[in-house]
């Protein structure tokens, strides 16, 4: 990391999310302190809970806790919750398993189910270690009362953090039935055989199911994260797909998402919004929104809104409001690059070593790139159901944080943690841009003006214009190649958008890479991947203008610079896959490729486009085409269950489209003009090229993450197509901008 | 004001303002939240219902336009416990992730194969084009129809 600098500048829109994430992935530890506070939280259900709360809870049997390296668990920034286990080093619980009485098992999670299938894959490692088939285990997931402490489901950790707790935990309770079944039936535990939820006896018959076993207990075991689990080579569930768990429950419509919910005495809500970041309200005059029957309008100081009986009659409300707002002048997409860089404070003067290196190399390049803000736009819109019991607050909310929620609604109406709870339902994605709780908190203010439960769901409008955004950025590359094409010298610079995957994976002696910090005219925060789908787009984009420096095949070059196995691997394969190097393109079409690794997991995209004729105007407009083929390879070490595994590559790649091609955010002075389907472009039916996928599967490396790093790859490839078909360089996402 | 509406097969009474969107009232009166919201200007067709068999955006058809007419939820699909093939389809093929677009491309699908019960990929992208999906699971949503439609075309047993 020594080559890796943080410049800091105060920029109070950012979220910093990315932040959270840094801590502890992979070893890396972030050296930059989060600039949003860390409430001093304390969790009762992981600090105070002793063995008989557990049961209380959960009723008679077999509780087994798993303990994690707090490390792993808190929040960057120091963590400050209590521990289990005195002196030794702090330690809280990531899982815990129950199996009842009457054998069912049940597992808890504090991970959230975003569409990412972890409820699937969760259920699937615990029915492989108990023996038992996935339709025996019930996934409690994301409820702050029941669940354990989890900093939030991002940063790709489900698979690689929470997955070997719950393995651990199954293992443990496993082996822990068996050992009183061995006193039970009398015999040596050796004589043992589990299958089906049954500890059978060999060659006699006798067997006890885990229920009898469990029955009439009162266990609690907490277990380090070191209980021999089954190796990958012997999975009978995992490694194989799997449907979705609540597959019926969703084709079906019975699912209910937290927009679906329904308290008794609910009001549908709208709060008052102007149209630009920033803007404060001057006055409202709500006369005839008051006159609505059932209406209510609410003014506090925090917030502006009205509730009502039913959805349409707050819409009409809201939209009867006359509204003044003061609005500060901002920047605008047309002057948003030249502002980012403007902002940001400068790295210092070269090191020596690489200015060297760049005056001695053979061909020098330098160049830039730039990402436009781009929205997640989850399907469903932020939607929260809060209700108040006395001192007690309740909250539905979809988030991938329901414990960070939990804390800003605590910190919001200074309640202790205690007196609140949050619910995340299977909620209808998020890709990074659900982590803020800013729709529970407006629900649970209404609802507390109103006395009634009340319902919040943003319109789509409200998602695009009150979210936050993946970061914009302008990436500047001065580099150094050998006639050879050694790569010899790389000074790397991004502005604004991120530190993830800013480190080349490729081999240079010389090297510095920087992040520089700017002033952020909107709202921005995790995406996707975060800033690797902006620092691999520049990285690969650059890496491509090299090797056409030197005349070098793309697929050559990056062997020729890159040792590191595992991403030699998908490289290999997706250019084998694809044919590349083996046939020409057709007349009017071209090739191009693309890697990069990130969270644990590597990357490999191929692609193929079509250019389509334009009319010649005159005018430079940006080429176009259409992408004909995608081939992407992908490994993230053994694979749980290929059929969602494929699902994440395929996902990430449709979504990485519309980055690629059609999506920016517009604004004027800090006011979206784009805040619709109609206006944002996303990728549909139309668009998707025909894909293949290949999942190479190393059993011999744990289990890493899919979500995010899939996305990273198909921008660039398309771009290094577009290169060999015209000769035009794209530098800039989105690659066709106002392409209806 | 007292509407009638005919959804499943089955005759509803509703109170509601005909200006209302056919979307709030299915799932705020009458608790059928499987279309659901997701633009509001009939963009995305996560909302979509058949009227009369035909694919429609509930979130831009007043509720007064639909009174008397066939409507069509995804509720309406499952018979005595039985899966739609479409339904059974979506499972088998994995084509959904976060499953919030998952009725409103049925409904568009089964729409389809009203009309078209062989689609080629190019009238499924055309007549599916106006759904969806930020997960991306696309492929995976062809591929289904293409099963529905093939077990749809067998003869009842």
């Amino acid at each position: 990391m020594s080559d890796w600098t943080f410049l800091e500048y105060d920029a109070d829109l950012d979220i910093e999310i990315e932040r959270y994430e840094l801590a502890g992935v992979g070893g890396r530890v972030s050296d930059v302190e989060p600039r949003t506070a860390c409430t001093d939280a304390r969790h009762p259900t992981s600090d105070t809970l002793t063995r008989r709360d557990l049961l209380k809870v959960f009723g008679a049997g077999l509780v087994v806790l798993c303990l994690v390296d707090s490390s792993d668990a808190q929040e960057s920034g120091g963590g400050r919750r209590q521990r289990f286990g005195g002196g030794q080093a702090p330690r809280e619980i990531g899982a815990w398993i129950h199996v009842g009485e009457d054998g069912g098992i049940t597992a808890f999670s504090g991970k959230a189910e975003v569409g990412q299938n972890a409820r699937t894959s969760l259920t699937m490692v615990v029915a492989e270690e108990l023996r038992v088939p996935i339709t025996a285990v019930r996934m409690v997931m994301a409820d702050t009362d029941l669940t354990p402490y989890d900093m939030g489901t991002f940063g790709s950790m489900t698979t690689p953090r929470m997955v070997p707790v719950l393995r651990e935990a199954a293992a443990a309770a496993r082996e822990t039935l068996i050992d009183l079944a061995a006193a039970g039936l009398k015999c040596d535990r050796g004589s043992l055989d589990v299958e089906g939820g049954r500890i059978a006896r060999r060659g006699s018959g006798d067997a006890l199911t885990y229920g009898q076993v469990a029955k009439g207990r009162k266990l609690a075991q907490v277990i380090q994260p070191v209980v021999p689990t089954t190796p990958p080579a012997q999975w009978q569930i995992e490694g194989h797909p799997a449907h979705k768990v609540n597959a019926r429950e969703m084709v079906t419509g019975r699912h209910k998402y937290t927009s679906d919910m329904k308290r008794p005495g609910m009001l549908y809500a709208r709060v008052l919004r102007p149209e630009a970041v920033g803007a404060t309200l001057v006055s409202a005059d709500a006369t005839a929104a008051e006159k609505l029957p059932g209406v209510k309008v609410i003014r506090t100081a925090q917030i502006t809104g009205v509730v009502g009986p039913t959805q349409h009659a707050a819409g009409e409300a809201i939209a009867s409001i006359k509204a003044e707002w003061k609005t500060e002048p901002s920047v605008s997409s047309s002057n948003l690059f030249e502002h980012l860089k403007k902002t940001a404070p400068n790295g210092g003067p070269m090191p020596d070593e690489l200015t060297a290196a760049l005056a001695h190399a053979d061909v020098k390049l330098r160049a830039e790139y730039a990402v436009a803000y781009i929205a997640h736009a989850p399907l469903e819109p932020r939607a929260a159901v809060a209700e108040w019991n006395g001192d007690r607050l309740t909250v539905w909310t979809g988030t991938q944080r329901p414990f960070g929620v939990k804390e800003e609604l605590a910190s919001a109406f200074g309640m202790p943690l205690d007196r609140v709870r949050v619910f995340t339902p299977d909620t209808g994605s998020g890709y990074g841009g659900k982590h803020t709780g800013e729709c529970a908190i407006e629900a649970a203010r209404l609802a507390k003006e109103a006395g009634k439960p009340v319902k919040l769901v943003w319109t789509r409008e409200e998602e695009f214009r009150f979210a936050y955004f993946r970061p914009a950025g302008v990436i500047e590359v001065e580099s150094g190649v050998s006639k050879d094409g050694t790569l010899v010298a790389w000074d790397y610079h991004n502005y604004n958008s991120g530190g993830s995957a800013i480190q080349t994976p490729y081999d240079v002696a010389a090297k510095r890479t920087q992040f520089h910090n700017s002033r952020s005219p909107l709202r921005q925060g995790s995406y996707r991947g975060l800033a690797a789908t902006a620092n691999n787009f520049a990285r690969e984009v650059h890496l491509d203008e090299l090797a056409h420096a030197v005349m070098m095949d793309p697929l050559a070059f990056r062997l020729k610079n890159l040792k590191e196995p595992r991403l030699r691997a998908v490289l290999e394969a997706a250019a084998e896959k694809f044919g590349w190097g083996k046939a020409q393109p057709a007349p009017g079409h071209a090739f191009g490729l693309a890697c990069g690794t990130e969270k644990g997991s590597v990357v490999a995209t191929c692609a193929e486009i079509a250019m389509e004729p334009q009319a010649n105007s005159g005018t430079l407009k940006p080429p176009k085409f259409h992408v004909v083929r995608a081939v992407t390879a992908f490994e993230c070490g053994a694979i749980i269950n290929p059929e969602h595994l494929q699902n994440q590559v395929e996902g990430a790649v449709i979504m990485g489209l519309g980055g690629a091609l059609f999506e920016a955010i517009e604004f004027e002075n800090g006011a979206l003009t784009n805040p619709r389907f109609s206006k944002y472009r996303v990728p549909r039916f139309g668009d998707v090229p025909k894909l293949q996928t290949i999942l190479l599967d190393r059993k011999d490396i744990p289990s890493a993450g899919a979500g995010e790093t899939p996305i990273i790859a198909i921008a660039p490839a398309i771009s290094n197509a577009v290169f060999a078909a015209t000769g035009e360089r794209l530098r800039s996402l989105p690659m066709m901008p106002g392409r209806a | 004001m007292k509407l009638t509406l005919l959804v499943n097969g089955e005759t509803r009474a509703v109170e509601a303002d005909p200006q209302a969107s056919l979307l709030q009232v299915l799932r705020d009166e009458l608790d059928l939240t499987g279309c659901k919201y997701g633009c509001g200007e009939g963009q995305c067709g996560a909302c979509t219902v058949l009227i009369g068999g035909r694919a429609t955006r509930s979130c831009i058809t007043p509720v007064g336009t639909a009174a008397g007419k066939q409507i069509t939820t995804i509720e309406g699909l499952e018979k005595d416990g039985k899966l739609h093939p479409l339904q059974e389809a979506f499972i088998e093929a994995d084509a959904m992730q976060c499953a919030y677009c998952t009725p409103g491309m049925i409904l568009s699908a089964l729409s389809l194969l009203h009309r078209t019960p062989s689609p080629t990929d190019a009238e499924i992208r055309q007549a599916m084009q106006g759904n969806l999906c930020r997960c991306g699971t696309y492929p995976r949503i062809t591929k289904a129809i293409h099963a529905a439609a093939a077990q749809m075309r067998r003869p009842a047993k």
